[in-house]
């Protein structure tokens, strides 16, 4: 999957690309294949990570390191919607498709904002979206797009329309299900993964039939009485043992395997009452794409008590005949796994980790038996946002470098037991700062995958909920918490180029060219902004 | 089953309104039903801990007693109403204006039943000191010493005071006295906080830069907010000043308050209670 494709090099031949597409090519179907390579069209984002293998790299260079001080807003799109936007917007073919808080979607024209259409669910007051009412995007396929959504369905709408062509219950919300994720659309099927790791649900990964909604295959992330791994889990905690599959996966084709990171087994930081690994929760999962079956799994943070999910977008790599697969857990550690076998290759610490101090024979962190919540706290790092979050990551393989948002947070995690309540909030426990503490910060890091040691890093000055886009011009792009969106020279970690955008960044950049012009498109408060050159 | 949400309830306004005509008629939120018996009260004060743990102690601290944002809540006197009525309004409606948010909307989706509340409310109760640095101090004595040691010449109350320092008009009742106490003797500990953004996790704080500027000129003062850019400083003059990082000679930042230390020779342990004591006179007045 690092097969490069270099895209023309200069803005002229980007309008001779541009040009090519004729009219009629406009609203063209987004068919599989299409979805496959990816690397031929990069003036479409046709994906969450704008790839299968979730590395969310463009190979437009139009913007460049030589140029990056003269980038320009172009235009902002206002949802006017409160919360935090968290989506990426997906381009095919001049326009824009993106969903936003409270599960609302727009197509966009690509080149000025204007809408074409918008949607809003209508959602049931009671919904549970733990951790804010947010939406993460779309997947395309056909003429279609699909968003999850907040009281736990699966949407297809008419790309031209935004009509709803399907709408599918995946479970009932009121057990605390929510769908926060983009959607994966591969073959014929739209996968999907719930969030609900927060309210003592059972995590699960579905596949539907892109046509009809009808659900082709479902993967429990917490294995059933006689199924390998049950014996993980005591007594009856496994039917409410969380394990929530809220991040975008990835696929290869290669192997027909889609990867799949789960979260926290609940209740979320109390490990009382269920006693064992907890598999699959804070897993790395390896499944058939046609019929959903477990190839393998690899638990980063077994019998978890810190939330120390690992939904990141698992991003695949090849190294000369090894094929991997990277993730800078939440739980400090940047892991490097063989994603034929799911044996761990390397685990080097990224942040500051205090939950851990020694590794098993396989290499595998293990965790401090004094790291456990207590009813008078225990202070432990990294906290419990972690140290990074869902803020996609970044393989640039240009500079063979990963980059990540760090966070350097620690919480202290204090015990507080509470019965499981269908559809309550289940955390059995509290986090909090310690207010004695330095101030918390952050750092975009850039890591070498071969060593797992630190190539730069750029300080933030409080942690961040930014992820990053890398480009073939040389650049990384990433936002902070103070509300700047950034380009840095990837080789090196100078920032090029700043522009405020006046809120917060809780979202990950994608970049898209249209009539010659490539754009940098991010969102950040309740605006989605993009920046070309003048 | 059927759970009651906090929509149940009236709007405030008529909430409110009800109150002061049917006295006569206990509802819900007006009277702790686990005040009974001292057996079911410490039961119920338990499960109320663990309840605050989750939801309240992230502001408020562990143990009630006060965090970085929100008030200690041992004190017997609060800000907002201090019978039970008083606080299960403060905890189902939350106050408005204030970080303080209704029952339900910490991101949850679904918040405390009124059961969960009043189990939060009985172990406010039981924890809840019963003599304060109020009833101990000497507010109006109090009042003449904080002008004496010229506290307000960097803090305003009321209006009236200093730029420099945090306003401490509502700092009686939203801080413990511990922290107070602290805060005067050793206020590089635990700096005070200042901007909090909309959309930013953590509050700015009242740290300290000293800059020199391109043409050579020293400046020290108050960090108002920063970005990884710019800076906007207040320095001792109580003048505003705009930065570029990038066009500053030197920019350096310590977590050394402007706040002198004051140790007990300075002021006493007894005229800093009576220090403490106006403060919250003044924070929540009878």
């Amino acid at each position: 999957m690092n097969t490069q494709i270099k895209i023309p090099t200069t803005g002229l031949s980007l309008l001779a690309l541009a040009a090519a597409l004729a009219p009629s090519a406009i609203h063209a179907q987004v068919t599989p294949q299409r979805l496959l390579d990816s690397a031929k069209e990069p003036q479409n984002w046709l994906m969450y990570s704008g790839d299968y293998a979730g590395r969310r790299y463009s190979t437009l260079e139009q913007i460049n390191t030589k140029n990056a001080a003269t980038l320009s807003p172009k235009w902002a799109y206002q949802t006017m919607a409160g919360g935090k936007f968290e989506a990426t917007p997906l381009v095919v073919d001049g326009i824009l498709y993106a969903t936003g808080q409270d599960d609302r979607a727009f197509a966009l024209d690509a080149r000025t904002g204007r809408p074409i259409w918008q949607y809003q669910r209508a959602l049931p007051g009671d919904v549970r979206p733990c951790c804010g009412r947010v939406n993460r995007g779309f997947a395309i396929l056909g003429d279609k797009v699909f968003l999850g959504t907040l009281d736990a369905h699966v949407v297809a709408l008419d790309a031209k329309t935004g009509n709803v062509v399907w709408d599918v219950t995946t479970i009932d919300y009121r057990a605390g299900y929510s769908i926060t994720l983009a959607p994966l659309a591969v073959k014929n099927l739209v996968l999907i993964g719930v969030s609900g790791g927060e309210y003592g649900i059972r995590g699960f990964v579905d596949a539907y039939d892109a046509n009809t909604g009808e659900r082709k295959w479902r993967f429990y992330t917490i294995p059933g009485p006689g199924e390998p791994g049950h014996d993980t889990w005591e007594g009856d905690s496994w039917k409410i043992g969380g394990s929530p599959a809220w991040i975008t996966g990835s696929y290869d084709p290669v192997t027909n395997t889609t990867f799949w990171t789960t979260g926290n087994p609940s209740p979320s930081n109390r490990g009382e009452g269920r006693a064992g690994d907890n598999l699959y929760s804070n897993s790395l999962l390896a499944l058939d794409i046609d019929t959903g079956k477990l190839k393998w799994y690899y638990q980063f943070s077994k019998h978890d008590e810190h939330d120390y999910d690992a939904t990141q977008v698992p991003v695949m790599v090849d190294q000369g005949d090894k094929h991997l697969i990277l993730q800078a857990n939440r739980n400090g550690f940047f892991y490097v796994i063989d994603r034929s076998s799911g044996k761990l290759v390397s685990a080097n610490p990224y942040a500051k980790v205090t939950w851990s101090d020694s590794k098993d024979s396989t290499g595998s962190p293990i965790a401090r038996k004094d790291a456990s919540p207590t009813p008078d706290g225990t202070h432990v790092c990294p906290g419990a946002a972690g140290a990074t979050n869902w803020m996609s990551p970044t393989y640039d393989p240009q500079t063979s470098l990963f980059y990540v948002t760090a966070r350097e947070q620690c919480d202290i995690f204090s015990t507080a037991p509470q019965p499981y309540e269908k559809g309550h909030a289940f955390y059995g426990s509290s986090y909090f700062p310690n207010d004695d503490a330095a101030p918390f910060w952050g750092a975009l890091r850039a890591i070498d995958p071969a060593t797992g040691k630190l190539k730069w890093e750029f300080k933030h000055p409080s942690p961040t909920w930014a992820g990053v886009l890398s480009t073939a011009g040389g650049l990384i792009f990433t936002g902070d918490a103070e509300g700047n969106f950034m380009a840095l020279d990837a080789a090196s970690g100078k920032v090029l180029w700043h522009f405020q955008c006046g809120a917060s960044v809780y979202a990950s950049p994608m970049s898209y060219a249209i009539d010659g012009k490539q754009y940098i498109a991010i969102a950040a408060g309740s605006a989605l902004f993009t920046f070309a050159l003048p | 089953m059927f759970r009651p949400k906090r929509n149940l309830a009236l709007p405030v306004g008529f909430a409110s309104a009800v109150l002061g005509f049917l006295v006569l008629t206990v509802r819900a939120q007006d009277k702790n039903p686990y005040t009974g018996d001292a057996q079911t009260a410490q039961k119920m004060a338990q499960l109320g801990e663990f309840q605050f743990r989750a939801n309240c102690a992230f502001c408020h601290g562990l143990g009630a007693r006060g965090g970085g944002r929100g008030p200690d809540l041992t004190r017997a006197k609060k800000k907002n109403g201090s019978a039970d009525a008083d606080l299960f309004r403060t905890i189902n409606y939350g106050v408005p204006g204030t970080a303080m948010p209704p029952n339900g909307a910490t991101q949850q989706g679904v918040g405390m039943t009124p059961e969960e509340i009043w189990q939060v409310i009985t172990y406010i109760r039981s924890v809840e000191k019963k003599v304060s640095a109020e009833a101990t101090g000497d507010a109006a004595r109090g009042k003449t010493l904080f002008s004496a040691s010229a506290c307000g010449t960097c803090h305003m109350i009321n209006g009236k005071g200093g730029r420099l320092g945090p306003d401490l008009t509502s700092a009686g009742s939203a801080r413990s006295f511990e922290y107070l106490v602290d805060s005067v003797r050793n206020p590089n500990r635990r700096l005070a906080q200042g901007i909090s953004e909309a959309m930013k996790e953590f509050s700015q704080e009242y740290e300290t830069a000293n800059v020199v500027t391109a043409d050579g000129t020293k400046l020290q003062g108050v960090v108002l907010n920063e970005d990884s850019f710019t800076l906007q400083m207040m320095d001792s003059r109580e003048q505003i000043h705009l930065f570029d990082k990038d066009k500053l000679k030197s920019f350096e930042k310590t977590r050394e308050s402007l706040m002198p230390a004051y140790d007990a020779k300075t002021i006493s342990d007894k005229d800093l209670q009576d220090i403490i004591a106006y403060l919250l006179s003044v924070s929540a007045p009878q």
